[in-house]
């Protein structure tokens, strides 16, 4: 399974990543423009940058493409898939612009177009028609220092750990990415704690998909069971007032003895 | 004095009505970026959270009086089932309407019926909401019928009454609760003093309170406008039902604060903490209000009661939907005036609606051979 690994340390700002995203995936890039510092419906990955005692830090974000993606499970029209071959995939005809996804992600990555009439979601797509030729990634292409790495997941997991392990001043120890939301195909490594970082440091270690799931796996035993309870009490109390209305059809008789003496 | 009243209603709705309609125009001529004040940081804002949200758990007290006559026998309750029924349809039409122009592509609403993905809450809510105002539509119908004489269909929905209502009502516990559900996905995001496991739970609860309190609300309005109120007795043990379900709810509430180890939050000096209360205090306020038979018996105390109540779970939801979410987002939010405009304009269409609906069919009574089932066979066959 396709994964980038982007290793903070390497990164030199020069935004090469960002030109060539625009140009796979046919982006406007206003040339006069400086990067912008926020992903948006043109930009599937940007440049961020962080002061720490002095230097200015680099780094990127991109659409994760988690391995069990929240956006797939909350899409109510199935118009997000993950790909065996890695890729997070949307599917915009099936999308009705309901919104869920960027309400749900929980890295904040899928962005909308919100001043057309046709509006579409939009994100990095890990290169899906490179992925799919075995061809790098555009933006790990175009890195001129290695930043940014294109591989097989398992593989770059290995190269993580073995960079942390041969140099562990110069990295916190952990490959963001490895577990985070149940894991992702996009991996970082980083000089600096990643709650400095604009990554969400407090996610659960499990996929989010399973909070709700655990709920709606509950309905195909509550349907029955609640039709099964409803019919009860609609027969008990349906018995019941069948017989009042039998004892109130006797009772006048014997009660007419007593009421007649008055 | 009353045509003056009325007058001023007349000016106010038709104002409303405009600025929706421009806002209307806007929106679909524009899109949402230029009509509303969302944004890639805040995806769902007013629509969602009232129109949606409180539309939905307004409209609870649709399946909660139904099962109450139909499923438990309580034939007291008879005289609301039709106004409440009706609330319940418009309020489910509304949510649709409202729906539209809220999604990005509204004309694919359709596809929620042909692909389907059932991990979605989202495709959870949207199939019982489209079957629940299925089954709404049939249990408001027979008044339609009546009108229009078609006495038959209204004896074969008759017969089939109880199911169609057993339906509804577990429709009704799926999606009031799974409204509740959407919000699991965003740990992170949702403030810890609303996000809960239990969210589902809570939504449910609270709707069935929010429902009684519509029904005590609308009779207090139907008094005024149409001079004809429910039976007062009736409201007065609804208002009961309404307390003890409040407080079951909010005792929840402090005991799952407290499980979930976050009952410092509420003594944290910020806005949300703030919003907690306030939302807390109008719930709490009339539920401790009903527990007096002095104010239960007192129709304005009630009234206001329900007033406070429906307050209360509106500031829940928009709460839980919009400023819970805030903090998190990084953005302030804050709805445009044409977000506004519609959500005000679809109100001011459903008390319309309800208007019309009144004058022409036959809400507030039965007629009298609705009451004796065997009647109609002989005139529709």
């Amino acid at each position: 399974m396709r994964a980038l690994l982007i290793d903070i340390t390497k990164c030199i700002g020069c935004g090469a990543c960002v030109a060539a995203c625009r140009e796979q995936n046919h982006l406007p890039s206003p040339a006069d423009a400086p990067f912008p510092r926020k992903l948006d419906a043109s930009n599937f990955t940007i440049l961020k940058q962080v002061e720490r005692k002095g230097e200015t830090l680099t780094y990127r974000r991109l659409c994760m493409h988690c391995l069990d993606p929240t956006c797939q499970s909350v899409c109510p029209v199935g118009a997000f898939r993950k790909t065996a071959a890695g890729p997070v995939l949307y599917d915009e005809s099936r999308c009705i612009g309901c919104r869920y996804c960027l309400q749900a992600c929980p890295f904040d990555v899928p962005r909308y177009e919100w001043s057309s009439l046709q509006p579409r979601v939009r994100k990095c797509n890990l290169c899906a028609d490179r992925v799919a030729q075995g061809r790098p990634n555009a933006c790990a292409e175009a890195c001129p220092t290695g930043a940014t790495i294109a591989g097989e997941r398992e593989e770059l997991l290995r190269t993580a750990r073995a960079r942390l392990a041969a140099e562990p001043d110069k990295y916190v120890p952990h490959i963001y990415g490895e577990h985070e939301a149940g894991g992702t195909s996009v991996l970082f490594l980083s000089p600096i704690p990643f709650e400095e970082l604009d990554l969400p440091s407090n996610l659960i270690q499990e996929p989010l998909p399973m909070l709700t799931f655990r709920v709606l796996g509950k309905i195909p035993y509550f349907v029955p069971l609640g039709g099964a309870f409803l019919g009860a009490v609609w027969w008990i109390t349906n018995r019941r007032q069948e017989v009042a209305a039998a004892e109130q059809e006797e009772k006048p008789r014997p009660r007419k003895p007593k009421e007649e003496p008055r | 004095m009353t045509t003056l009243r009325a007058h001023f209603w007349r000016v106010v709705a038709a104002l409303i009505l405009s600025a929706g309609l421009w806002a209307t125009v806007v929106r679909f001529t524009r899109g949402l970026g230029a009509a509303t004040h969302l944004s890639d940081e805040f995806p769902w804002g007013l629509w969602i959270g009232f129109d949606i949200l409180c539309g939905v758990g307004l409209a609870a007290g649709g399946f909660a009086i139904t099962a109450t006559v139909h499923i438990f026998h309580l034939e007291r309750f008879r005289p609301i089932l039709r106004p409440t029924i009706l609330t319940a349809f418009l309020g489910y039409m509304l949510v649709i309407v409202a729906l539209m122009y809220d999604l990005g592509r509204p004309w694919s609403i359709w596809h929620a019926i042909v692909f389907w993905n059932p991990h979605s809450v989202m495709f959870e809510v949207a199939w019982c909401v489209m079957l629940y105002t299925t089954v709404l539509f049939l249990e408001f119908s027979p008044m339609l019928w009546e009108r229009l004489g078609w006495l038959r269909v209204r004896y074969w929905l008759k017969k089939i009454a109880a199911p169609l209502v057993g339906v509804g009502v577990i429709l009704s516990t799926l999606h009031q609760s799974s409204l509740g559900s959407l919000y699991l996905i965003v740990p992170t995001k949702l403030h810890p003093l609303w996000y809960s496991p239990l969210l589902p739970v809570f939504f449910f609860i609270s709707s069935i309170a929010a429902g009684m309190a519509m029904v005590i609300f609308e009779s207090g309005l139907s008094s005024r406008a149409f001079g004809r109120a429910l039976e007062f007795d009736l409201l007065r043990q609804i208002s009961r039902v309404m307390a003890v379900t409040l407080g079951v709810y909010l005792l929840l509430r402090f005991q799952d604060l407290g499980w979930r180890g976050q009952i410092a939050q509420i003594w944290t000096p910020r806005s949300e903490t703030w919003l907690f209360w306030l939302e807390t205090a109008l719930l709490a306020v009339p539920m401790v209000l009903c527990f007096f038979e002095r104010v239960r018996s007192h129709p304005q105390a009630l009234f206001g009661s329900s007033l406070l109540v429906i307050a209360g779970f509106l500031a829940n939801r928009l709460n839980v939907s919009v400023t819970g979410l805030q903090r998190a987002s990084g953005v302030d939010y804050f709805p445009s005036w044409m977000e506004v405009a519609v959500t005000l304009s679809i109100v001011t269409v459903g008390f319309l609606l309800f208007r019309v609906a009144v004058k022409y069919l036959a809400v507030f009574e039965e007629p009298a051979p609705a009451r004796t089932s065997e009647a109609p066979v002989t005139k529709a066959a």
